[in-house]
């Protein structure tokens, strides 16, 4: 009924996602940064000449909690406004959630979304 | 009181506050270079040696570096807990400000030159111990080199070394402890395998920052008068960071393809540490060939820690190793008496005799801090541990030595 869904996107795009779920509607959501690595490689950063290759890159993981007929949408607007075609563009993992509950009242189920 | 100068005795007493103010900004300054797990252990360093380093001055060191010569090695105990030490001028030291601005300037660069080596040994130290060796380190070789250097009769200067402010006593002596300490604690877990890098560069952009303020202390204080020596110093000084931030950040430019923070930071240190002994002895446009100079070699020899393979974690050989020999050299080159009549003159001036002075006060200052420090590191090595344990390394030791959290959530 209810369905998580996690997207790791490039921090660069987080304001254009966050705007594309707003668009749709969806005003919830839980950013957090985070390091994480995939098909990408790494980059350099240098410091007093000793070149560092960095192999956890920055990404961003945005969190929306949605009813099942939503998701469609969620995913469409992420992609879209998440997408770069290059690699390191991120993932999106869907997972199902056995209840939601809104701390203020105490509301059980997707009324509480 | 005859010849108490108040603007001598204003302008020491402030540049004494200014040298103060180059110990936290150092400590910022390394701090924001090491992990952030490591960070108030750095800080802790620094500022606990603010600390620590005075009261050794006070209770021995001063005596020692600066008491009645004897020998031409070292001072006589006469001052010990600053006895006889007042507001009265001493002649011999410095005669128009009272005995005690002399000694408070003096205090503020033995407490400096010891918070510079722990960039060298940073996260993998034990702080107890390393407060203990320092806390002989000021009396058995700090004290000793800064006699032969800076006091009357102190043998270096009868032979006509000179250093304005400290290319040897502080920089290259720091150094060459440094040296010592990395054989005897040795390299870091990880070092040249994991990437360590700064965890806040803003916090070492602000520490070179307050750095570069206060080395107008250190170095146009060093003038012990308000004079036009001082404002030369001062002048010198700041062509000299000038003139190295921008050859360091161009020669890392050139060779990476990008100019960086850390390496504008690092430059104006180089800078400043090139024309210490040479600030009141040399024009600002030397100073600022120095200066250009400092920046660029400074760079390579940091490159050339790489090569070697030792960890000098916060790179004290590659800035301090390397810029205060240039500087003590370039001094033998540059000197002038136009600017300093107490000075000598250097190469450019018809004496290149002055370049073998220097040479020699470099090369005792290398060879008796290295030595002196390997000894004093590995008897508190034995006795005490100088290393931190690996599993404390790993953690981090502002968790395992302070029981401290620099950065909470909340």
């Amino acid at each position: 009924m209810v369905t998580k869904v996690e997207a790791i996107v490039r921090p660069a795009k987080l304001d254009n996602v966050r705007n594309a779920l707003n668009a749709a509607g969806i005003h919830g959501m839980t950013v957090t940064e985070i390091r994480g690595c995939g098909r990408q490689k790494g980059f350099t950063e240098r410091y007093r000449g000793s070149e560092y290759t960095i192999n956890l890159l920055h990404k961003v993981k945005v969190e929306v909690v949605v009813q099942d007929d939503t998701v469609a949408i969620v995913i469409a607007a992420i992609i879209e406004a998440a997408r770069t075609g290059e690699v390191g563009d991120g993932k999106i993992f869907l997972s199902p959630v056995s209840d939601v509950v809104r701390i203020r009242t105490g509301e059980r189920g997707p009324d509480a979304l | 009181m005859s010849d108490l100068d108040t603007g001598d005795t204003a302008f020491v007493l402030l540049s004494a506050a200014l040298v103060l103010f180059m110990t936290p900004g150092l400590a910022l300054f390394y701090g924001g270079m090491v992990r952030a797990k490591n960070v108030l252990n750095m800080l802790l360093q620094s500022f606990f040696l603010i600390g620590l380093a005075t009261v050794i001055w006070g209770v021995v060191a001063y005596s020692l570096a600066f008491g009645p010569d004897v020998g031409h090695i070292i001072g006589g105990l006469d001052y010990v807990f600053l006895n006889g030490v007042g507001a009265d001028p001493n002649a011999d030291l410095a005669g128009t400000i009272p005995h005690l601005a002399f000694m408070i300037f003096q205090a503020m660069f033995a407490v400096i030159t010891p918070a510079l080596v722990t960039g060298a040994i940073a996260e993998r130290t034990r702080f107890t111990s390393l407060m203990l060796f320092f806390a002989l380190w000021l009396a058995l070789i700090y004290a000793p080199v800064a006699h032969w250097v800076w006091a009357p009769g102190g043998w270096l200067r009868e032979m006509g070394a000179i250093d304005f402010a400290g290319g040897t006593v502080v920089h290259i002596l720091s150094a060459s402890t440094a040296a010592a300490l990395i054989l005897v604690i040795g390299p870091r877990i990880g070092h040249r395998e994991s990437p360590m890098a700064p965890h806040s560069l803003p916090l070492t952009v602000l520490g070179a920052g307050i750095l570069w303020f206060g080395w107008f202390g250190f170095n146009a204080g060093s003038a012990l008068a308000a004079n036009g020596l001082a404002a030369s110093a001062f002048a010198s000084t700041h062509m000299a960071a000038a003139a190295a931030t921008v050859s360091w950040v161009i020669a890392e430019a050139l060779h990476r393809g990008k100019p960086t923070t850390l390496g504008a930071a690092s430059g104006c240190v180089a800078g400043l540490v090139a024309v210490t002994p040479a600030a009141g002895f040399v024009t600002p446009g030397s100073a600022l060939v120095i200066g250009l100079l400092a920046g660029a070699i400074c760079y390579y020899a940091v490159l050339l820690k790489g090569r070697l393979g030792y960890d000098d974690a916060l790179d004290v050989l590659g800035i301090h190793g390397i810029g205060g020999t240039l500087g003590a050299l370039l001094t033998g080159v540059f000197a002038t008496t136009v600017i300093n009549e107490a000075g000598r003159n250097g190469l450019f001036r018809g004496n290149p005799g002055q370049v073998g002075i220097q040479a020699v006060a470099v090369l005792t200052t290398i060879g008796f801090g290295f030595v002196g420090s390997l000894a004093l590191g590995l008897i508190c090595h034995k006795v005490l541990g100088l290393r931190s344990t690996a599993d404390h390394e790993i953690i981090g030791l502002d968790t395992t030595e302070h029981e401290e959290r620099a950065y909470e959530m909340y």
